[in-house]
């Protein structure tokens, strides 16, 4: 019988064998192997959110793990299940990655519940990212809404941990009242930092609110940048965005330099399941962060 | 490293070197399922059952004896593509112990050899190999099963009565098999496209081909090419598709439609999936299942909270024509249907592509 068919070992493949190289597209991998990470702390943001402190439990993996801002993981509990999760922290901090995650279903109400020293698995990281070198020498716009501060929170630490490679930095921040607030202890320290103007505006404000009250286009009316020197990050629910994206196009920045970043479901993170695909643009390969004008280009994708 | 592999896997699928063509006798095809392949497992095309009319029902079974398979079958009413991609598959395994986990992986490796498949099988096959094969993340769960299985197609008779493949580019193969007969009478003219193909067919006293084998082959495939009746115009559907995308025609097939995801379990190409997993009785196991899935399906793209980006049959029956025939273009360059037309017979609302491709060309 052997004779006939000689038996194919996959695992045998030189780029089976080889150690995992973190962000490589096209290699032949144990593509559902998920690598080990233990819950070093839980912060508890509001009712709904907490922010997950991972580490690596392999030193060689946590050494070689890297991502950029705006890539994705794909977070796996055992037993229960695996769901997309944007990176909320800076690639540069190599000792731990944050999650930030909503209790929306069967996983993460259950990640919910996970204490510290519980070990989850992480595939990844997937997707493309924000084009932070291209950005630098610009003014940066960083917008987000709701949930949308948990993915736009990589590509602003790495904002503020360079500086002085950006102009202008503006951070607005909006959500619907004010225990909604993600990391409201972080607000002091970043407005701290010398030359970064962050606004946070609320819809229906509590008696102890003394900031702005309205949508987060309002904070968009009082700034002057130069468009053509200006790039936009904004992320956030589809109706925000659009209405936000809008705004910025009248005051001339080009749809091309705005970046939003997607939500679908996800089952792979690596264009095989098909669930994210919107149109022809699988949103884990060719997304989650696209410029704006392919968002507006593709059907169905807000 | 990466490109040697690509090398090796369109060595091993695909071979562009000259084809090289010899003819068996019928009954040595025969003794080499039943003599020599006996202790691998062999699938081909069984009849099952017969439909109401009393036409055969066949499907891709395995079999023990080549007497139990019908090579003249006309289509299989699944495609061959559950051998590859199996409707469920586990992924992975975890074992739970003392608050920690270990997960396993494990892929599919027994030979078997799949024989009877027809151009529109081996075309769809060539067209997952795209997607699990050489775009990105190769899959190795799919590649496992593809290089383990030998695959021996064969030329249709005559065009099925309701397939529309050649419109696709489907009605002839040019690689994706080790071995590809015609019936040309008493004898199978055969193309091998694999060195394996090739040390297999040697077993069974394979003959060079006559100039008048030669003849016979090109005539009855030319009687073949020419006698089809269904027919799709797809050069300018991409563009169509996008032009239409809100065309009211789509509501009127997707109030037809059940939402059942019959189409997309019965076509060759259809490989959209879901994972969950399972918790053992006694809590010491996971499993990790893919399942094949339909985008037809209410759930298929609501999200965490409950959102749902296509709520209405309408858009998602739209959205599996588009990414058919429009983002498979777009990827691959080709349109991902071969034009078998099985999911318009498994359809039980009679909705098929030729008639609502035809629809939507239509509209002015």
């Amino acid at each position: 019988m052997n004779a006939i068919l000689h038996p194919y070992e996959v695992t045998q493949e030189e780029d089976m064998m080889e150690p995992l190289d973190f962000n490589r597209r096209s290699r032949l991998k144990d593509v559902d192997k998920s690598f080990k990470a233990e819950i070093t702390n839980v912060i508890r943001l509001t009712e709904m959110e907490k922010l997950f402190q991972l580490r690596m439990v392999n030193e060689d993996e946590k050494n070689r793990f890297t991502f950029l801002p705006g890539q994705f993981l794909m977070v796996e509990l055992p037993g229960y299940g695996e769901v997309p999760i944007s990176i909320s922290c800076s690639p540069s901090i190599k000792s731990s990655i944050e999650l930030c995650i909503r209790k929306a279903g069967k996983v993460t109400e259950a990640l919910h519940k996970a204490k510290r020293g519980a070990v989850v698995g992480i595939r990844g990281p997937f997707g493309t990212h924000f084009p932070m070198e291209k950005m630098k020498k610009h003014n940066v716009l960083l917008i987000a809404g709701g949930l949308g501060l948990a993915p736009l929170r990589a590509p602003m630490s790495y904002v503020i941990e360079n500086r002085a490679d950006f102009k202008d930095v503006y951070i607005f921040y909006g959500a619907k009242d004010p225990t909604q607030l993600l990391f409201d202890y972080q607000y002091e320290q970043w407005r701290r930092i010398d030359d970064i103007h962050l606004e946070i505006i609320v819809e229906k404000p509590d008696e102890l609110w003394t900031g702005p009250v309205g949508l987060i286009t309002k904070l968009l009316d009082g700034i002057e940048v130069d468009p053509d020197e200006t790039y936009a990050i904004v992320c956030g629910p589809p109706v925000m965005f659009k209405f936000v994206c809008d705004r910025l196009k009248e005051m001339g920045i080009p749809m091309q330099r705005m970046f939003v970043s997607l939500e679908r479901r996800m089952h792979c993170g690596m264009g095989k399941c098909c669930r994210c695909n919107i149109g022809s643009t699988y949103t884990c390969i060719d997304g989650p962060v696209l410029d704006y004008w392919s968002v507006m280009n593709l059907k169905e994708a807000i | 490293m990466f490109s040697r592999l690509l090398i090796a896997v369109h060595h091993h699928l695909r071979k562009d070197l000259i084809m090289i063509f010899k003819t068996i006798a019928k009954e040595d095809l025969k003794k080499l399922f039943d003599v020599h392949l006996k202790d691998i497992e062999c699938v081909g095309p069984k009849q099952v059952a017969a439909s109401g009319g009393g036409q055969p029902i066949y499907q891709f079974l395995p079999f023990e004896s080549f007497d139990e398979i019908n090579l003249d079958h006309e289509k299989t009413e699944y495609s061959a593509k559950t051998y590859f991609i199996p409707f469920r598959e586990t992924l992975s395994s975890f074992k739970f112990n003392n608050g920690d986990w270990t997960q396993e992986i494990n892929y599919r490796k027994q030979p078997r050899v799949l024989v009877g498949l027809h151009p529109c099988d081996i075309n769809a096959l060539v067209k997952l190999d795209k997607v699990f094969a050489k775009d990105f993340f190769p899959y190795p769960y799919y590649l496992s099963r593809r290089k383990n299985t030998f695959v021996i197609g064969i030329d249709c008779e005559k065009p099925c009565s309701d397939g529309f493949c050649s419109s696709l580019s489907a009605d002839v193969v040019t690689h994706g098999f080790d071995l590809f007969l015609r019936d040309i009478g008493d004898k199978y003219f055969v193309k091998v496209g694999t060195d394996r193909g090739f040390n297999l067919l040697n077993k069974i006293n394979p003959t060079d081909i006559t100039p008048e084998e030669r003849k016979t082959y090109r005539k009855k495939t030319k009687e073949f090419l020419a006698g089809f009746e269904k027919t799709i115009r797809v050069e300018n559907l991409p563009n169509t598709l996008d032009i239409e995308f809100e065309s009211g025609g789509w509501k009127k097939w997707g109030d037809k439609c059940l939402s059942c995801g019959s189409c997309s379990m019965v076509c060759p190409t259809c490989y959209c999936y879901g994972v969950s997993e399972q918790v053992s009785m006694d809590f010491k196991k996971a499993e990790k299942v893919k399942q094949l899935y339909s985008c037809n399906l209410f759930d298929f793209a609501q999200v965490a909270g409950g959102y749902n980006f296509r709520p209405a049959r309408e858009t998602r029956l739209k959205y599996r024509y588009y990414h058919q025939h429009r983002g498979f273009v777009e990827s691959f360059g080709e349109p991902m249907c071969v034009g078998c037309n099985r999911c318009g017979r498994a359809c039980l609302a009679k909705i098929n592509p030729v008639d609502v491709i035809s629809d939507l060309q239509m509209e002015l």
